[in-house]
C-alpha cells in the first residue's frame, strides 16, 4: 500500500485513474469468463453420462411377429413398437393426401420396408405412451394409436391426426441386420 | 421482555456478545407490537411454519430408510410402510403434511389477496411469498416422484416433457432434466437431492419473508396501518397464544387424516410400481396443482385464447406459458391493483370481484381432475379466461373506478367504539 501512494504521488492522478479502471475491467473480465467456465461442469454433469449414451442399440427378431400383430420392445428406456402391417394399414397409409396432415409427410419416409412400421410409442404431447399395440386396446379414429392422457389420434403409420400432440410418432434410426432381425439405435 | 430473565448473568453474558434474545423478543416476543384486530386468518402464517417445520422433520427421518434407486426405490417406501418402527405414521405425516402445508398456503394466499397485504409497503413481503409458493411447487413435485410408483413416473414424465414445448432447445433440455433419453434412475437420483435441498432454501426464503415483515410489521382485517400505541398489542402471549390455539385446531385436522384417512389425497395408482411400458388410463397431478394443470391443458388449438397467438407458437408452448405466467403474475399484483384501499371490507365491488375469483380456482381445480373431454374442456377455458381476466383486466379497472366506502381513521376507533 505504501508504494501505492508514493508512486501515485510521482504520476498525475488522471494517470492513475485509468490504469485502475483497466484494473478493475481486466480482472471483473478475467473473473466472469472464469466462472462461466466453471459452472459449465456443473451443468453438464447432468447431462446423460456415457454408460448412459452406451446403451443406445439394442437388437430385436422380429420373425415370430404375425402380420396384423405389434410388439413393443424397450430402447433407451422408451418403448419401441414395431408393427408388421397389413396389406389394408399400408394401403389406408399411402392414400391419405398429405395436405390432410397435421405434421406432413408420407408413408414412405417413415418405413424403410412398407410391412414394417417401426417407431418410438411415446406421444409427442407430453410423454405417455399411446394405447393400441393390444388387439382390445383403442386404436383411436384413424385405426392406428390412441394416448388416452389427452387424447391425441394416430393413423396407421403413426401420423398426428387429431388431439393435442405436435407431431408424428418418431421414426427411430434402425437398420435390417437380415430378414429377420433389426438394429435399433 | 420481563427485565428480570434479562438481568440472569448468564443471559446478560450471551445478549452482549450475541444478541440473540431481544431478537427473539423483538421476532415473537413482548416487543413485537402486533394489531389488536387479527383475526383467525392471520393464524395460517405460523400454520405454514409448523407445516414446514414437520415437513423437514419427517422427511430426514424417512431419508434414513429411503432409497433412491429405480430397483429400491418402491421396495424401500413398502418397507418403511411396513417393517421400520413407525415408518407409517412418519411416511403418511409427510405424505398428508404436504397437502396441510398447500392448505395452509393458499389459505394464506387468498387472505392476502383479500385484506391487500401485497400492497404498499409490503410488496416484498408478498414476492417472496410467491417464491415460496413455487419452491413448494417445485419440492412437492420432486417429492411426489420418490416412491417411484405409477404417478410418480408419470406424473414426472408428462411435467418434464412440458420444456419440450421449448423451440430449439426443447428436447436438449429435457434430456438434461432427465440425464438420460426417459424419465430413469439418473432423473431419481436427482430429484431426490433437489428434494433434501429445495426445504432448506425454502426455509431461507422464509426468513427473508418475515424479516421484511417485521419493517412494517402485520396488515390487519381494516387494511390501515397500526400508528398509535393503542393500535397495537404485543406479540407474546396474546398471539403466541393464539398462534398456539390454532395450531391445536390444526393438528387435530391434520392427525384426523394421518389416522382415519392416510390416502384420502393420494392416488390408488401410486401403489403400483412404476412401469415405463404403461401408462395409467388417467394421469392427474397432487390435488394442489389441479388448477394450473387446467389451465396448461385449455390450451388446445381451438381454444379462443389461443387463436391471436397461433401464428407465433404451439397451442403446447401457449398452455406451458400460461400455466407458469398463471403463478408469475402474481408477482406484480402489487402493481396490479391500482386501489390503495386495503381491505376488500371497505371495497364493496372488489369483494364481490374476490369471492368470484376463489370460486373459479376451485372450478379450475375440479376440471383438472376430469379428463379432458366433452363440457370439461370449454368450461376448463372459460375459466382460465376469466383467471387471467380478474387479474390483468378486473383487479387495475376496479382500482380505478370503485368508490371505496370510508374507512377508519385507525384501529383502535374502529374495533373499541
Ligand atoms: C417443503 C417441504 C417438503 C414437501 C412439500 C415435501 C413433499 C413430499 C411429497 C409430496 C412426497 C411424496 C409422498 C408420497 O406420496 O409418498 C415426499 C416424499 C419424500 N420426501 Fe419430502 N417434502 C418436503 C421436505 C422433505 C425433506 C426436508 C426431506 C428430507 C430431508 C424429504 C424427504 C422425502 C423422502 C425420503 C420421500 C420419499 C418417501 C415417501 O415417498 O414417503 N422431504 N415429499
Ligand atoms: S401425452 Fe398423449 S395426448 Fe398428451
Amino acid at each position: 500500500m505504501a508504494d501505492t501512494v508514493t508512486a501515485a504521488t510521482g504520476e498525475s492522478k488522471e494517470d492513475d485513474k485509468s490504469r485502475r479502471d483497466f484494473l478493475i475491467v481486466a480482472t471483473s473480465t478475467v473473473g466472469a469468463v472464469g466462472t462461466g467456465l466453471a459452472i459449465w461442469p456443473f451443468i453438464d454433469t447432468m447431462n446423460p453420462a456415457a454408460d448412459t449414451l452406451a446403451l443406445s442399440s439394442t437388437e430385436i427378431d422380429i420373425s415370430p411377429i404375425e402380420v396384423g400383430q405389434s410388439i413393443t420392445v424397450v430402447w433407451r428406456g422408451k418403448p419401441v413398437f414395431i408393427r408388421h402391417r397389413s396389406q389394408a394399414e399400408i394401403d389406408e397409409s399411402q392414400a391419405v393426401a398429405i395436405a390432410d396432415l397435421i405434421d406432413p409427410e408420407t408413408d414412405d419416409q417413415r418405413v424403410q420396408k412398407a410391412e414394417w412400421l417401426i417407431m418410438v410409442g411415446v406421444c409427442t404431447h407430453l410423454g405417455c405412451i399411446p394405447l393400441g399395440q393390444k388387439s382390445g386396446e383403442p386404436k383411436g379414429e384413424y385405426g392406428g394409436w390412441f394416448c388416452p392422457c389427452h387424447g391425441s389420434h394416430y393413423d396407421t403409420s403413426g401420423r398426428i391426426r387429431k388431439g393435442p400432440a405436435p407431431l408424428n410418432l418418431v421414426v427411430p434410426g434402425y437398420e435390417f441386420l437380415d430378414d429377420s432381425t433389426v438394429k435399433i439405435g | 421482555m420481563a427485565s428480570k430473565f434479562m438481568e440472569n448473568p448468564v443471559i446478560k453474558w450471551v445478549e452482549y456478545r450475541l444478541p440473540i434474545f431481544s431478537f427473539i423478543d423483538h421476532s415473537v416476543g413482548s416487543g413485537y407490537p402486533t394489531p389488536r384486530n387479527l383475526n383467525y386468518w392471520w393464524n395460517f402464517g405460523s400454520l405454514a411454519g409448523v407445516a414446514l417445520v414437520i415437513m423437514i422433520a419427517s422427511g430426514i427421518v424417512l431419508a434414513m430408510s429411503y432409497t433412491a434407486h429405480v430397483d429400491y426405490a418402491f421396495e424401500s417406501v413398502e418397507r418403511i410402510m411396513r417393517d421400520v418402527n413407525y415408518g407409517w405414521l412418519i411416511r403418511y405425516i409427510h405424505m398428508n403434511g404436504g397437502s396441510m402445508f398447500f392448505i395452509v398456503v393458499y389459505i394464506h394466499l387468498f387472505r392476502g389477496m383479500y385484506y391487500g397485504s401485497y400492497k404498499a409497503p409490503r410488496e416484498i413481503v408478498w414476492i417472496m411469498g410467491v417464491l415460496i409458493l413455487l419452491a413448494m411447487m417445485a419440492t412437492a413435485f420432486m417429492g411426489y416422484v420418490l416412491p417411484w410408483g405409477q404417478m410418480s413416473f408419470w406424473g414426472a414424465t408428462v411435467i418434464t416433457n412440458l420444456f419440450s414445448a421449448i423451440p430449439l432447445v426443447g428436447d436438449a433440455i429435457v434430456t438434461w432434466l432427465w440425464g438420460g433419453f426417459s424419465v430413469d434412475n439418473p432423473t431419481l437420483n436427482r430429484f431426490y437431492a433437489f428434494h433434501y435441498l429445495l426445504p432448506f432454501v425454502i426455509f431461507a426464503l422464509v426468513f427473508i419473508h418475515l424479516w421484511a415483515l417485521h419493517v412494517h410489521r402485520s396488515n390487519n382485517p381494516l387494511g390501515v396501518e397500526a400508528k398509535a400505541p393503542e393500535d397495537s398489542i404485543p406479540f407474546h402471549p396474546y398471539y403466541t397464544m393464539k398462534d398456539l390455539f390454532g395450531m391445536g385446531v390444526f393438528m387435530i385436522i391434520f392427525m384426523g387424516f394421518v389416522f382415519y384417512a392416510p390416502n384420502f389425497f393420494g392416488e390408488p395408482d401410486n401403489y403400483i410400481k412404476a412401469n415405463p411400458l404403461v401408462t395409467p388410463p388417467h394421469i392427474v397431478p397432487e390435488w394442489y396443482f389441479l388448477p394450473f394443470y387446467a389451465i396448461l391443458r385449455a390450451f388446445t388449438a381451438d381454444f379462443f385464447m389461443y387463436w391471436p397467438i397461433s401464428w407465433l407458437m404451439s397451442a403446447k408452448l401457449a398452455g406451458v406459458i400460461a400455466m407458469f405466467a398463471s403463478i408469475l403474475l402474481l408477482l406484480v399484483l402489487p402493481w396490479l391493483d391500482r386501489s390503495k384501499v386495503r381491505s376488500a371490507k371497505f371495497r364493496p365491488i372488489y369483494k364481490q370481484f374476490f369471492w368470484i375469483f376463489f370460486l373459479d380456482c376451485l372450478v379450475l381445480g375440479y376440471i383438472g381432475a376430469k379428463p379432458a373431454e366433452g363440457s370439461f374442456i370449454i368450461i376448463g377455458q372459460l375459466a382460465t379466461f376469466y383467471y387471467f381476466f380478474h387479474l390483468i383486466i378486473l383487479i387495475p379497472l376496479i382500482g380505478i373506478l370503485e368508490r371505496p366506502r370510508p374507512i377508519p381513521e385507525s384501529i383502535s376507533a374502529a374495533v373499541t367504539k
